[in-house]
């Protein structure tokens, strides 16, 4: 390499100082723009919201502030439709959903990998292959299932065909398998039954793993669509999602924006609120079990 | 080409963040390495050798100091003009690369003039290939290599360009032991052929020791010593550097000067001329020892382990600051080992006295 | 003994069996015989025949049609462009330091919304009604554009909010994986690279890119996957009659012969979802195939 000049040398250290800085404000330049996009939906579902009925439909610009913010929309949102009952069927189904699945999930989870049957390994591969299934294939037949066993508009029927994950039994027999088998050989010298070996040792160990599962799975809960509106045509039974449709068609009178994003508001409180709280674990949840699937 | 580092000083923020003031990696470091020598940068882990390397390297911008490379000031010169080779003690080869594409990934990226056409690169790749001794395998993957091949691979790639510097980041770590001892004759006989300034981070004393033409030691940021590997175990300038050299390590104790005699305990061993009354470290090599029936050093004697040519004597004394004295004698001389006392007298050569507060070495007349 | 234990574990599986037995592998089964079954009655629970009918007949309709249609648009302009925007905004993300965690966090909150809730938004930004035009509309009315109905305009208009929504919605997902995919790759690496005089176009397109690639067509293939499963996300913005709207996706069509106005055939929606299956698994193939080519280790 020859060596070079003085001013060569500054030449050179001038242009990677002016690159780098003109790099860093065009990176966070671009960020920020994605950033508000990002933001810019919540802000505006926030705005409108406290704005009243009036003032939204009078302003042919929209103000980017609300100048007289007003509650009656959360009020109308509560009253005027049924989204009290929306909430309180979501969270119901959330819970007892996640709750049996989990319960599921850890007992097959342990029995594939610590438990020794016959037809062990062609079970796990078989449910290994129902992985790929889509669950567009199956929702036909679930529904008329469901119709048959008459529990349209029952919890049970929202509830029963979202159980079973065969993606979540996957990655928690992954976790539990990555703890030492000697563990399981000393508590059962120890006297410890299955069960209690289950509930004291393993669960305990895998509780990142299983943390993971249950975001996953109440964001799923909370955000589903599909099988809802399939299942309930009663309002007693609506989840917030399928709440939120009926609203837009037949909720508040088609044009009263405001009560709407009051609603969508309510909706979304919950779960962004736990996002916030516990922003690291979702986060680094997701990633695991992306990566891992 | 001579590398020049003036008044370098690295300073990090503190990770624990309550902490306001920085952490001091490298201190007001000042030292010359002559061209076409490969200097050993050694130290225990966390020391700033690293840091060092990385300044050298252009990785990270010193906080203050400068660094020349024969004449040019590069202080401020991004890494990616300076001209250096750098391996790595994971070696970073691209996994996705072959042997030979990772060779000349850096001739790639040569620009304007200094281009080189895809047969020079070749050809260029094929000669450094046969340095390291790695020709037949430029078209595996490094995933197919052992440890040892990839470490070659790696010098390969930084040698390739012809940098001025090459600089090797614990290169040698993440080999088996034996590897280890093969690879370092390797990267001694590579330096000596191409001739190239080489600096090489270590931890540990004994790599140093063989493969360096000088020695630099160094402790919390700051140069301890620079000499021959030789000289840097002789003739330590300070309490650290006979601590840290030396395998079995040097024997310390509490000693004391009065009337120019050493004091361990009650009892003078040796007398050193020219030294002030007073407190002093004492360390004596384990080569210092000589099994002597009117010695005056007198210790208990705990075991004695025979290991073919050498015997070590396993022996306690009040006035040490080890765990037990350890001295190594020609399994021939070894003393009867009768009773569980054993005398000494001492190579005065082999006896380093040091002072108290600033651990410096004090130096006394021999005879 | 060993029986026993046999048993145990059986009994430990029982319940994900049942779970899966009845609402999974019974409707696999169920769903190829139903879409053989010609002329079935949803009421009497009765059919003719067996035959190919009701695939002619899905095959036949332009509703379906236009789902496949509007599918496909979705796919091809919303995954390759979400993917390349996940992976700048990632490669910005992970080349700063200050406010990087309070970035990666607001890029993550669409994945923990509502998706039908948040449509609404986008609906009423985008909606051209007798009162306003719409935020979007004034924006471009201010930038000297005329004002588009995005809602129940022309075809185009629609799909650009379509697919921009879509992208909004699957983003999160795609710029966590791929922020930590390339968080991932040793430092070291560029250090090589950079004390070579390796130039940053360079660093990305031989280093960085093959690195990550085995995410990138992990990326890719879920994004055909889900992007093909498209639904939801066109509910929220055009309302539940997508037919109406022109709007309607393979899976809608599905829905809506299962269920509401136009439903009750559910021989035709499993023809329809056997279709989507077929052509899912058949890119699903080729996905793999070409990243078996390229990812190389």
């Amino acid at each position: 390499m020859a060596d070079l000049t003085y001013t060569e040398l500054q030449k050179i250290e001038k242009r990677a100082k002016v690159s780098g800085t003109v790099g860093k404000t065009v990176t966070y330049f671009l960020l920020t723009l994605w950033g508000l996009i990002v933001l810019f939906p919540f802000y505006w579902m926030l705005l409108t919201s406290i704005k009243s009925y009036s003032s939204y439909n009078s302003e042919y610009v929209p103000k980017f502030i609300a100048t007289h913010p007003t509650t009656q929309n959360y009020v109308d949102a509560f009253t005027t439709v049924n989204l009290g009952k929306y909430f309180f069927n979501t969270v119901v189904f959330t819970v007892l959903t996640t709750a049996v699945m989990m319960v599921v999930t850890v007992l097959a989870a342990f029995a594939f990998s610590r438990l020794k049957f016959k037809g062990k390994s062609i079970t796990f591969a078989i449910f290994l292959s129902l992985m790929m299934i889509p669950n567009e294939l199956v929702v036909i037949t679930n529904y008329v299932t469901i119709t048959n066993w008459n529990m349209r508009n029952t919890f049970q029927g929202l509830i029963l065909p979202s159980v079973a994950s065969v993606f979540y039994i996957y990655l928690l027999k992954e976790n539990f398998e990555q703890i030492p088998e000697e563990l399981y050989k000393a508590a059962k010298v120890d006297g410890t039954s299955d069960l209690k070996y289950l509930l004291k040792v393993m669960i305990p160990i895998s509780k990142p793993t299983i943390i993971t599962i249950l975001i996953l799975k109440v964001i799923e809960c909370w955000n589903s669509y599909v099988w809802p509106r399939l299942v309930t045509d009663n309002e007693a039974y609506y989840l917030v999602s399928n709440g939120i449709q009926e609203i837009r068609e037949n909720g508040f009178g088609r044009e009263n924006i405001p009560a709407m994003m009051a609603a969508v508001v309510v909706i979304s409180v919950p779960l962004v609120v736990l996002f916030l709280i516990f922003h690291k674990k979702i986060m680094e949840g997701v990633s695991r079990g992306g990566t891992k699937g | 080409m001579k590398v020049i580092l003036k008044n370098l000083t690295k300073k990090f923020p503190n990770r624990n963040k309550k902490i306001k003031e920085d952490v001091v990696a490298v201190d007001n470091f000042d030292f010359e390495i002559p061209d076409g020598k490969l200097i050993g940068l050694l130290g225990p882990s966390g020391c700033g050798k690293s840091t060092t390397l990385n300044m050298i390297s252009g990785l990270e911008k010193p906080t203050s100091g400068r660094i020349f490379f024969g004449e040019d000031d590069v202080t401020d010169l991004p890494a990616e003009h300076r001209g250096v080779g750098l391996v790595f003690q994971n070696y970073a080869l691209y996994p996705h690369l072959t042997v030979r594409q990772n060779i000349i990934f850096p001739l790639q990226n040569l620009k304007g003039d200094k281009k080189m056409t895809m047969d020079a690169m070749n050809q260029k790749a094929d000669e450094v290939a046969k340095l390291v001794q790695i020709g037949e395998y430029m078209d595996r993957r490094p995933s197919e290599l052992s440890g040892g091949q990839q470490q070659r691979v790696a010098i390969a790639r930084a040698l390739v360009k012809t940098p001025r510097v090459l600089l090797l980041d614990e290169p040698l770590s993440n080999l088996d032991a034996r590897l280890r001892l093969q690879t370092r004759e390797e990267i001694k006989r590579i330096q000596r052929e191409t001739g190239v300034t080489t600096i090489f981070v270590t931890h540990d004393q004994e790599e140093a020791m063989s493969i360096s033409d000088m020695i630099v030691v160094m402790k919390d940021g700051r140069l301890m010593q620079m000499d021959k590997p030789q000289t840097v175990y002789d003739d330590p300038k300070n309490f650290f550097v006979a601590k840290f050299l030396g395998t079995p390590a040097i024997n310390t104790f509490d000693g004391e000067v009065k009337g120019e005699k050493l004091y361990l305990g009650d009892s003078a061993v040796l007398n050193v001329p020219g030294v002030k009354d007073g407190p002093v470290y004492v360390g004596i090599r384990p080569e210092g020892f000589i099994p002597d029936e009117n010695g005056p050093m007198e210790c208990d004697l705990s075991a004695v382990e025979v290991m073919g040519r050498d015997t070590s004597i396993v022996s306690t004394h009040p006035a040490m600051t080890v765990v037990a004295i350890r001295s190594i004698i020609l399994s021939e001389n070894r003393p009867d080992a009768t009773g569980n006392k054993v005398r000494f007298s001492l190579k005065p050569y082999k006896v380093l006295l040091f002072d108290k507060t600033t651990e410096e070495r004090i130096y006394f007349d021999i005879k | 003994m060993k029986k026993l234990s046999s048993l145990k574990g059986w009994l430990y599986l029982l319940p994900a069996i049942l779970f899966l037995g009845f609402f999974m592998v019974y409707p696999l089964i169920d769903v190829v015989m139903y879409s053989f079954e010609e002329g079935y009655n949803f009421a009497s629970q009765s059919h003719f025949g067996y035959g190919l009918y009701n695939f002619k007949y899905v095959l036949h309709d332009p509703y379906f049609l236009q789902a496949v249609k509007n599918t496909f648009i979705i796919v091809i302009i919303t995954v390759p462009l979400s993917t390349g925007i996940a992976l700048l905004i990632s490669l910005g993300l992970n080349s700063i330091k200050p406010l990087k965690e309070l970035y990666q966090t607001v890029y993550f909150l669409p994945y923990v919304t509502n998706t039908l809730a948040v449509g609404l938004v986008f609906m009423i930004l985008f909606k051209k009604t007798a009162y306003s035009e719409g935020l979007v509309n004034l924006l471009l009315n201010s930038l000297g554009m005329s004002s588009v109905d995005f809602i129940d305009g022309p075809y185009w208009a629609k799909i650009f909010v379509m697919c921009f929504y879509t992208i909004w919605v699957v983003m999160p997902f795609k710029i966590l994986i791929l922020t930590s995919a390339l968080a991932g790759v040793k430092k070291d690496y560029y250090n090589a690279a950079r004390v070579d005089g390796t130039s940053k176009f360079r660093i990305f397109y031989k280093i960085t890119l093959p690195m990550i690639s085995p995410m990138i067509f992990y990326l890719v293939i879920t994004g055909f996957i889900g992007a093909f499963k498209a639904y939801a996300d066109e509910v929220a913005i055009f309302g539940t009659n997508l037919n109406a709207a022109g709007m309607n996706t393979i899976v809608g069509y599905v829905y809506d012969m299962l269920y509401g106005n136009s439903g009750g055939y559910p021989s035709y929606a499993s023809a329809a979802s056997l279709i989507l299956f077929a052509i899912v698994f058949t890119i699903t193939v080729i996905n793999l195939l070409i990243s078996k080519k390229n990812v190389q280790y």
